[in-house]
């Protein structure tokens, strides 16, 4: 299995754990993933409001650059990379107008949309191409005792439901009880982490950052997993300032794929763990 | 009507499905293009190949046969009659030179007034683009070809005889000589 | 371009005279096509004696013009250029008729389904009449004088469907003398009706009013009742359709069974453990039971796949394992009515008509994972409820939460639940506004709770709906206008603690509210049934897009169907509500009694027949007939079609390699003029 990989520019800064989990955790499970050459901005700011056409075009070059490369999949880990990429898709398909001015602009630097180039996420990857079975097999280190409340965000369920559904994800929760840990269903899966709002409206945003916390900690989850950059520095870097307003929430927030790497039984500190805010502790392992 | 080309499409629609469906494409008021004439037949098991070559003969830029879903055909099976049919008139047409566009099956069920806007649309515009078969302008150049080398042999025949004749008169004069 | 290119019109010896008329109905078509300039035109066109337009072609005027017109100008032949022929043939035919022609001798050109309607520009469309109106000319000259052939109705009607729709029509039909086979695929009739408590708005008992017609049809000597049966097979045509009827098994002679009940009450199970279909799932039967008291008929069945006496045979179907004490036959004693050899059973019937009732099947709340139905236990369907507010019901008529005892101190109903959503069904269903508040009603005089409607907009359209409507403001029924986003278990403020979260935007406060309640009831819409395009099939009927069964006229011929004497009534036609089932089913009942007192139906004449002179006795046309109408005839190497069975497809005209048949109203002569007729324009 081989995918053109668009790691957008969370990866590469504060969401960096994201993507030094990811790589191994695919490596191991036999996916392979080639850094798109060249790759820019997805596009993913207020440039959509501001200008539709150059933030379309901005994302529009990714997909070119994938198409040029020969991949026939790209995979966005970023839940906001993987809409951008997905909505542009979708715009160029409705709008034949868009897709002419988009074309047209590639065009000068020689660069052409042909074809589709499905976008997709690793969640999708992991659980439809590879298979909950194949990831079973790998886990060396079941995450026994661990009680992880799946948040899957905004932005991978809606608007393209795709691989899930959108008021009631479940992928993420069948990945996790593969790797042993206990599941803690909430309603709040898919609720804003408050993360748009953090820059403009800090107490609006940390509100929500603070209810999805507590809700958890309610629920009696040791930790909160996702599959967003956005989302994890949200939920992860804001303790004191919650703290401070409403009362300690105090939760850690990883990646998914750094508890598949713990449960494949890699380092934490290969997994980038030691950069969140909130130690994950994990469990003593129970005599087997 | 504007006096630049426009594409003729004739259609064969069956009563119960195609026919009913055009119906409901005008009960709905939805819009499509007017190239179209429909002729109504009880089954598209009705149309006999003729039909189809002798509206392309007599100036049809393309032609659409409209029945029942497979398994929805009033008579039971008329459809599938006529999907034989019709994989045999396309092999024919290709070897004629025909182009594959020019005919068309579709199965159009009497709820889909917007398949019969869609699909006759979709076959004006193939037909714009491939522009008019005007068959019958071609039978006429055809016949005035075949006039054209019929008085060419004509007058070739005239022109050997003659020729003929006055060789055998010069052999006629050798042998007399 | 006027070059005439080849125009070898192959006119018939002697023009007959035609006469033309083109019809403006109303704007409808003399909005979009010059009528005027159509007339004129078709008047220019060889043996047309007589062009017009007029108004109303089919208003009364409009068909005595065409009689008086007949006689003043010698008419041999009339065109009409108006609707589809699928809506006024006949209207024109009878016309010509009575003007003394044969009714044959005359055509009908649709330029406004096909033309005015579709199209915009005036010229285009006025061009495209002129062409069509042309074709026709072309083809009525070369039409033959016809005559329709009448075959008799077979004086009994099949309905499809136990529920409202089907015990109304086959009582109406029994009540005239008309013999009825009312087929059930449950084991009794009743349908969705016998599960309601109440009927909106008049609020009486939906038991008082539907289980003595139940029991009529069980009595009546018209009507033959099978129950657990399906129909699987329909061959033939309207007046004489055969049709297969798979009975199911179960178990019981239908004959023998007194509906004691004994045997459930000694069956070896001595609680009820099994699923209740009947009760929505709330309840609990016996595998002998019987569905609910007043079941029709008062005949009990086994349920193969719980009862103990059976086990899985090899192909994974029940069979009779003989394992089990068999209480049950013990306690029937000497009535005998148990039979475990029972096995399904084929039966062929014949009958005239056909009136399909089949119904709906409500939508799948858990479609909409947002309600939360299927993850929060409080979360009901109105279907649940409805059995839960009924006396007879698996909670003895009281309301209560899935704990089976508490009652509800708030409970918020949700409006259009797959209903009006383009992510699941795009139609209202119509009822839902109604039946929830009737609901709303019921629970409130039951336990006393808050009630909340949440809902888009209230559909009140009925007799003394909208006063229902007004009745359960004045109750105190709270209604928040707006599509209720999410149903949680999320509780931010104390208050919420161990409730059911609604969350919604209030569009006439313009907030966003969050109603903690303790019991939520989704008003699921009503849907097409899952086997609907089976049925249709079987049927030879079409379904709209949203797959409930096509009408033949949305409004003038709305219980017919596209296949004559097959008609359609109550849900399985388009969400609708008893009262209009009802009438709908009254219209079938009539529509097949109109049929049957007539005794026959006339049918096209568009059958086919073979020139015997040419045909060369290939044998090629003789498979091709699904209705077995072409024989051979050895002795002359011919080959002959049965007038009687044709039904005029013309398949075999289409296939005859050396077009020795002919389809009378469609012969090649007619269709050639046509195809020269659209063409011809220059």
């Amino acid at each position: 299995m081989k995918y053109g990989y668009f790691p957008g520019c969370s990866l590469k800064g504060t969401g960096r754990a994201y993507e030094e989990s990811l790589l191994p955790v695919l490596r191991h499970l036999g996916v392979e993933l080639v850094e798109l050459e060249d790759w820019n901005c997805c596009g993913a700011t207020a440039y959509m409001a501001v200008d539709e056409g150059k933030a379309c075009a901005l994302a529009a070059r990714n997909l070119a650059l994938a198409e040029r490369g020969g991949f026939q999949q790209l995979m966005a880990p970023c839940s906001a990379c993987y809409l951008v990429l997905n909505k542009t898709q979708h715009y160029l398909d409705e709008s034949p107008a868009m897709r002419r001015k988009v074309e047209g602009a590639l065009g000068t630097v020689s660069l052409k949309l042909s074809r589709q180039t499905p976008v997709r996420h690793p969640l999708d990857v992991l659980l439809h191409d590879v298979g909950v079975e194949a990831i079973r097999q790998k886990v060396t280190r079941p995450l026994s005792g661990l009680r992880v409340a799946p948040y899957y965000g905004c932005q991978v369920v809606r608007p393209y439901a795709t691989f899930d559904d959108q008021a009631n994800p479940t992928s993420m929760d069948q990945l996790l009880k593969a790797l042993g840990a206990e599941v803690v269903d909430w309603p709040l899966k898919t609720k804003c982490c408050g993360g748009s709002l953090t820059g403009t409206l800090p107490v609006a945003g940390l509100r929500l950052a603070y209810l999805l916390l507590k809700e958890a900690k309610k629920r009696g989850a040791d930790a909160i997993a996702t599959v967003c950059p956005l989302c994890q520095f949200n939920l992860d870097a804001y303790h004191d300032k919650i703290a401070a307003r409403w009362e300690p929430v105090r939760l850690p927030t990883v990646y998914f794929t750094q508890l598949m790497g713990l449960a494949f039984g890699m380092p934490a500190h290969t997994l980038g763990l030691q950069r969140g805010f909130v130690p994950l502790e994990l469990p003593a392992p129970t005599a087997a | 009507m504007n006096k630049e080309w426009q594409p003729r499409l004739v259609a064969f629609f069956c009563n119960w499905c195609t026919y009913t469906a055009a119906d409901l494409a005008g009960v709905s008021r939805l819009k499509y293009a007017p190239n179209v004439r429909v002729i109504r037949v009880m089954c598209s098991g009705r149309v006999d190949p003729q039909f189809i070559l002798d509206a392309l003969a007599k100036g049809a830029d393309g032609v659409l046969v409209g029945g029942c879903h497979p398994g929805d055909c009033h008579y039971v099976e008329g459809n599938y009659k006529m999907l034989r049919r019709y994989h045999l008139l396309k092999r024919m047409l290709k070897d004629m030179g025909i182009e594959e566009q020019r005919v068309r099956l579709e199965w159009i069920s009497a709820a889909e007034g917007h398949k019969v806007r869609q699909v006759v649309n979709e076959m004006t515009e193939q037909l714009r683009a491939l522009g008019p078969l005007g068959l019958p302008q071609k039978f006429e150049e055809w016949d005035r070809e075949v006039e054209r080398l019929a008085a060419d042999v004509h007058a070739r025949e005239a022109a050997d005889a003659a020729a003929a004749c006055a060789g055998r008169t010069s052999a006629e004069e050798v042998t007399h000589a | 371009m006027a070059n005439g290119n080849g125009n070898n019109r192959t006119s018939p010896e002697r023009r007959p005279r035609i006469g033309f008329y083109v019809c403006h109905c109303g704007v409808n078509i003399a909005g979009t096509v010059d009528c005027a300039e159509v007339a004129r035109y078709v008047g220019t066109l060889p043996g047309v004696v007589l062009s017009r337009d007029y108004k109303y072609m089919c208003s009364d005027p409009g068909q005595e013009l065409i009689q008086k017109d007949i006689a003043e100008y010698k008419l041999e032949r009339v065109v009409v250029a108006s609707c589809s022929p699928l809506l006024h043939e006949h209207t024109f035919r009878t016309a010509v008729e009575k003007g003394g022609l044969n009714p044959f001798f005359f055509h009908m050109v649709n330029i406004r389904e096909h033309n005015s309607w579709v199209h915009t520009d005036r010229a285009e469309a006025t061009a495209k009449a002129r062409d069509l109106a042309r074709a026709a000319i072309e083809r009525v000259a070369r039409h033959k004088p016809l005559e329709t052939k009448r075959v008799p109705i077979k004086p009994v009607t099949l309905i499809v469907g136990g529920g409202i729709a089907g015990i109304h029509a086959a009582l109406t039909l029994a009540n005239a003398g008309k013999q009825v086979i009312l087929v059930e695929r449950e084991p009794t009739i009743g349908g969705h009706m016998a599960k309601f408590d109440k009927t909106f708005p008049t609020l009486d008992c939906a038991a008082c009013i539907l289980t003595p017609k139940m029991s009529a049809v069980g009595a009546h000597p018209n009507i033959r009742l099978l129950t657990y049966s399906e129909v699987v097979k329909v061959d033939g045509f309207v007046g004489n359709y055969k049709v297969t009827i798979r009975r199911k098994p179960r178990y019981i002679d239908e004959e023998k069974c007194v509906g004691c009940q004994d045997c459930i009450s000694a069956c070896v199970f001595k609680q009820p453990k099994f699923t209740d279909e009947f009760n929505e799932g709330l309840g609990k039967r016996k595998p002998v039971y019987i569905p609910f008291p007043q079941a029709t008929p008062q005949v009990v069945a086994i349920d193969s796949n719980v009862c103990l006496n059976f086990r899985n045979g090899p192909d994974g179907s029940r069979v009779v394992s003989d394992k089990c004490k068999k209480t049950c036959v013990e306690a029937c004693g000497d009535r005998n009515a148990i039979d475990f050899t029972q096995k399904e059973r084929f039966e062929e019937i014949e009958v005239g008509t056909i009136i399909v009732a089949t119904g709906f099947q409500a939508f799948d709340a858990k479609r909409l994972p947002a309600y939360g139905y299927g993850r929060y236990p409080n979360v009901f369907t109105a279907l649940e409820v409805e059995r839960m507010v009924n006396a007879s019901g698996p909670t003895g008529g009281h309301v209560v939460l899935r704990d089976g005892k508490t009652e509800p101190k708030t409970v918020g109903i949700i409006h259009c639940v797959g209903s009006r959503d383009k992510k699941t069904n795009r139609w209202c269903s119509r009822v839902c506004c109604m039946y929830s508040m009737k609901l709303a009603h019921l629970i409130k005089e039951h336990t006393h709770a808050e009630v909340y409607n949440f809902y888009i907009d209230i559909r009140t359209p009925g007799k003394g709906y909208e006063e229902f409507y007004n009745q359960l403001l004045d109750e105190g029924v709270h209604f928040v206008r707006g599509r209720v986003g999410e149903v949680t278990d999320w509780a931010i403020t104390p208050e919420e603690e161990g409730k059911l979260v609604i969350r919604v935007e209030d569009t006439l406060a313009g907030v966003v509210r969050r109603i903690p309640v303790d019991m939520v009831v989704l008003a699921t819409g009503l849907e097409p049934r899952s086997d609907a395009q089976e049925v249709r099939r079987l049927f030879n009927m079409s379904c709209g897009s949203e797959g409930f069964f096509l009408e033949r006229h949305p409004k003038l011929a709305p219980v017919s169907t596209f296949n004559d004497g097959v008609y359609i009534a109550g849900a399985c036609q388009g969400p609708k509500d008893i009262p209009d089932t009802v009438a709908q089913a009254g219209a079938a009942a009539a529509e097949a009694l109109s049929l049957i007192d007539k005794g026959y139906v006339e049918q096209e004449p568009n059958t086919a027949f073979v020139l015997e002179d040419e045909c060369s006795g290939c044998k090629s046309c003789i498979p091709l007939c699904p209705y077995s109408a072409i024989q051979f005839d050895d002795a002359r190497g011919k080959a002959v079609i049965n007038e009687a069975l044709c039904k005029g497809c013309g398949t075999c005209v289409g296939s005859c390699p050396s077009g020795s048949i002919v389809q009378n109203l469609f012969d090649d002569e007619e269709i050639f003029s046509e195809i020269e007729g659209v063409l011809a324009y220059e």
